[in-house]
């Protein structure tokens, strides 16, 4: 518990007609950035609003560093927060807008800290620039600035790259990412895309109907999925229909016996769904027999659409691996099985 | 051959009708019989019953926009920001003083708080006393009746902007440690400024240019605008030109000054966002509060108009100390029926209205075609001249037009209107050239360039385009616009009374007519039609 600083329990949140956040707990340890993945309306903004304070919990509570601030106004709480649309003041110059949660402050010493956050996210000079005037990327900047001008102890983020140009997007997403580790500051961010909650996360936390399906280093959800939900949502994927064997392996509808790899408690002949990531098939000469129907270039690699005796497999391979039309075998070198008809 | 300008022409016939009259105002007053004079300048200069009356409608219209700002923008916040029982019926009742014309709004008044009115008898009877409790009179009166009927501009302008703002920026102030009055002063009313500043400005003209108010109820307190009719009535034309060419400076020193501390529109410039949404109150005290609040103010509100349906049934000469009428009938009624000189006023009113608006519309989507094209060089030109009527008050307007059109000089574009059945459609007209290219203009702007190359390249020539493309998407301006002029031009009292002729005398007219020989029952029957025609006008005009 000992550096666990930002710690959520058992969350509940209830708008008229459903449930928006159901019992979540999550901790986050200090200076370490968690990422809210999820499909909308997952409950990942309803769970950031929650933590700004911008909506009061129905059950659970919100400790930070020990201390519960669950009862606390968003002014009391001052976490600092990055809005999807920034939410910049456009009356104000980028330094008024910095300087605005920095109120006790005497003028000398604003002055100093603007010019520091401005530096930090490489804005120096734009002090007096109108906000209208600046480009999106230069708007979500300033934002993080007026952000962390006022110490605040936790940053969050929502959607924080959403409004860029897809060209700006990783740019913008490594600088943050640097920002963020310079400044050690504990870190929520909410994002419906596995690539950046990916890239910016120490930790991700992935949410369905207001519930959390696992939680974990990207690693650990990438390679070990705890349901089909994660296995499907994160990362691409196929999925297979069959049951399972005994000595881990299932017996696919396909025709063909894989080694896979299970969560929980599954008995020898339960239905179970398959899910096995492109980059770990293989084309090989003998196993799952199929037919290429499609084949997509992605630079070096190709995306192979093979059609099975049931169901489809999209397969990574060299681009010359095989051509439309041929007769090919598929191994694979992990997958993951799930309970059917439970999702 | 080198084509003339496009939009010469409209160009040309705004310049005419518009700039050319209230030119000729300025030039008029230093001009006299044996040419070029200051002697009625100086004239105006050295009376201080001048001065007076022109530094009462500056206090006037100060003050009206000051208490018009106390009323409405509150009311504003509270509508859009707190949901309670009733809200929205009462959020649309809160407007209706908007559609009650100023004359209208006015005998009203007189009916329910002037000496002889409702609630005066009513308090006379509670206390016993013989004589009435007050006057309505004077400054006082005027200021009660614009803040009654211009505390709306601040309400739906107030209500419009915060609907308009993201949310999360107040959100952002809370998050950076701003409580609810910090958040209000620092980001909310800054926010707001654009809004609140054309709702000044709006108020601010209005009430400069209002002239039912200090006409019905002024007595011996003049403004410029009743000094300006009552020079003129009294023959003195000189010195009602520079009158007008005073009140006219006035105006457009307010204009430019009020249009200065407008601010460029930050909202839009950001975009994006959504409103927070209405807070919903949740006690059921506060609900019950609200909603009792909330309907003995709509009453209040709505007052005058049953008022005015109330003494609507008074048969002339039976009510006179009682404190409700003792009989009623639909005599007035009747007889604006049966009597075709009782008739004639609201068919006078009626042509003359649509006449306008027509003529009006035609003008606007000329406009309108102009201004979108980028082409046309004259489209600033054009886009100002139409606006040029809104600024200046319509007692200039129609000092304006008396002065040019009463004499016959066709090389100098002057025919004699005055005394004419023409003078009165061209007065509302001017007037509702702003009005109606305020929204088609708008309108214009919306519409996507792109849709006329699509009909084009779909093989739709100008014609079929315009009918079956621009002029449907047009129609929600069309109608909007249309019907404010209407009832505007419907409502007409102020350039009326200047210009009106027996044979085209309208409604406005015979309500004053009918006061003058305390017919109470037919000033208020013509009030009723007067609004029930602008009501039914809006209820069309917004339709979607």
């Amino acid at each position: 518990m000992a550096n666990e600083f930002l710690q959520l329990q058992d969350l509940t949140k209830r708008f008229a007609d459903h449930v928006a956040v159901a019992d979540l707990s999550i901790a986050v340890p200090r200076g370490q950035v968690l990422a809210l993945l999820g499909p909308s309306g997952s409950g990942k903004t309803t769970t950031l609003r929650l933590l700004a304070g911008f909506e009061r919990p129905d059950a659970g509570a919100i400790h930070v560093d020990g201390t519960d601030v669950t009862s606390l106004t968003p002014a009391q709480r001052r976490f600092g927060m990055v809005f999807q649309h920034y939410a910049l003041f456009p009356h104000l110059t980028v330094a008024e807008n910095v300087a605005f949660g920095l109120a006790g402050r005497d003028g000398q010493s604003r002055r100093d800290r603007v010019a520091e956050m401005l530096k930090l996210v490489d804005l120096t000079g734009f002090q007096e620039r109108k906000v209208t005037e600046l480009s999106g990327g230069q708007q979500q900047r300033v934002a993080v600035a007026r952000a962390l001008a006022p110490e605040p102890q936790i940053l969050l983020l929502d959607e924080p790259l959403s409004n860029l140009d897809p060209g700006l997007r990783e740019r913008t997403r490594r600088e943050l990412r640097t920002a963020l580790t310079k400044i050690g500051i504990t870190t929520v961010l909410v994002t419906h895309e596995q690539e950046e909650a990916f890239a910016l996360g120490d930790q991700v936390a992935v949410l369905r109907d207001g519930r959390l399906e696992q939680v974990g280093t990207p690693i650990e959800l990438y390679e070990h999925p705890r349901t089909l939900f994660v296995a499907t949502f994160v990362g691409r994927a196929s999925r297979l229909t069959g049951m399972l064997g005994s000595g881990g392996r299932a017996r696919l509808d396909a025709g063909a016996d894989w080694v896979v790899e299970t969560a929980g408690q599954l008995a020898p002949g339960a239905p179970v769904t398959v899910v096995v990531r492109p980059e770990a098939l293989q084309f090989a000469d003998a196993g799952l027999p199929g037919t290429v129907v499609e084949r997509r270039y992605t630079g070096s690699r190709a995306l192979f659409v093979v059609a099975l005796r049931q169901g489809m497999v999209e397969v990574e391979a060299p681009v010359r691996a095989a051509d439309v039309g041929d007769a090919v075998h598929v191994v694979a070198e992990r997958a993951h099985a799930f309970r059917r008809g439970k999702e | 051959m080198s084509r003339p300008a496009r939009g010469i022409w409209l160009t040309l016939l705004l310049l005419w009708i518009v700039v050319y009259p209230l030119g000729l105002v300025f030039l008029e007053s230093v001009r006299g019989d044996a040419g070029w004079t200051t002697q009625y300048l100086i004239a105006f200069a050295v009376e201080p019953r001048e001065w007076a009356a022109m530094w009462a409608s500056v206090w006037i219209s100060i003050l009206s926009v000051a208490l018009a700002a106390v009323l409405g923008i509150p009311l504003g916040f509270v509508f859009e920001r707190v949901d309670f029982p009733g809200r929205r019926v009462l959020g649309a009742l809160v407007a209706l003083p908007a559609v009650l014309p100023p004359l209208v709004g006015v005998i009203a008044f007189l009916f329910l708080y002037g000496e002889s009115g409702f609630v005066a008898r009513t308090v006379a009877l509670l206390l016993g006393l013989d004589e009435p409790p007050w006057q309505l009179r004077g400054p006082v009166a005027i200021l009660l009746v614009h803040a009654y009927s211009m505390y709306v501009y601040f309400y739906l302008f107030t209500r419009a902007g915060l609907a308009r703002i993201d949310g999360s920026m107040l959100e952002a102030a809370q998050s950076l440690g701003a409580g609810p009055s910090a958040t209000l002063r620092r980001v909310t009313l800054p926010l707001l400024r654009p809004q609140l500043a054309a709702a000044a400005l709006l108020t601010f003209m209005t009430s400069l240019g209002s002239f039912s108010a200090p006409y019905i109820f002024g007595g011996g307190f003049r403004v410029m605008t009743t000094q300006i009719v009552s020079s003129k009535l009294n023959g003195d034309l000189a010195m009602a030109t520079v009158e007008t060419a005073a009140l006219a400076v006035v105006a457009l020193v307010g204009l430019a000054l009020l249009r200065r501390t407008q601010g460029t529109d930050l909202v839009a410039a950001v975009g994006k966002g959504t409103p927070p949404p209405a807070r919903i109150l949740t006690s059921p005290l506060a609900r019950w509060s609200a909603a009792a609040l909330g309907w003995v103010l709509g009453l209040v509100l709505l007052l005058p108009h049953f008022t005015l349906i109330l003494v609507s049934f008074v048969p002339v000469g039976t009510w006179t100390t009682q404190l409700f009428p003792p009989t009623y009938s639909v005599g007035n009624y009747v007889a604006m029926i049966a009597e075709p000189e009782r008739l004639r006023p609201l068919l006078n009113s009626l042509w003359m209205a649509a006449g306008a608006t027509v003529v009006a519309l035609g003008i606007a989507l000329w406009a309108g075609r102009l201004v979108v094209q980028r082409r046309a060089s004259l489209r600033e030109v054009i886009e100002t001249l139409v606006n040029v009527p809104w600024a200046v008050p319509g007692t200039v307007l129609a000092i304006a037009l008396a002065t040019t059109f009463s004499i016959r000089a066709p090389w100098v574009g002057r025919w004699v209107l005055v005394g004419t059945a023409l003078i009165l459609p061209l007065a509302y007209l001017v007037r509702n050239i702003p009005i109606v290219s305020g929204s088609i203009l708008a309108g214009f702007r919306q519409l996507d360039p792109s849709l006329d190359e699509a009909a084009a390249s779909l093989g739709a020539g100008r014609v079929r385009t315009l009918r079956t493309v621009t002029m449907p998407l047009l129609r929600p301006a069309i109608l909007a616009g249309g019907a404010l002029a209407f009832a505007t031009a419907l409502g007409d009292f102020v350039t009326s009374i200047v210009l009106y002729t027996f044979e085209t005398r309208p409604i406005s007219i015979e309500i004053l007519g009918a006061l003058r020989q305390f017919d109470v029952g037919m000033a208020a029957t013509y009030g009723v039609l007067l609004m029930f025609f602008s009501a039914v006008a809006m209820v069309v005009g917004t339709r979607r």
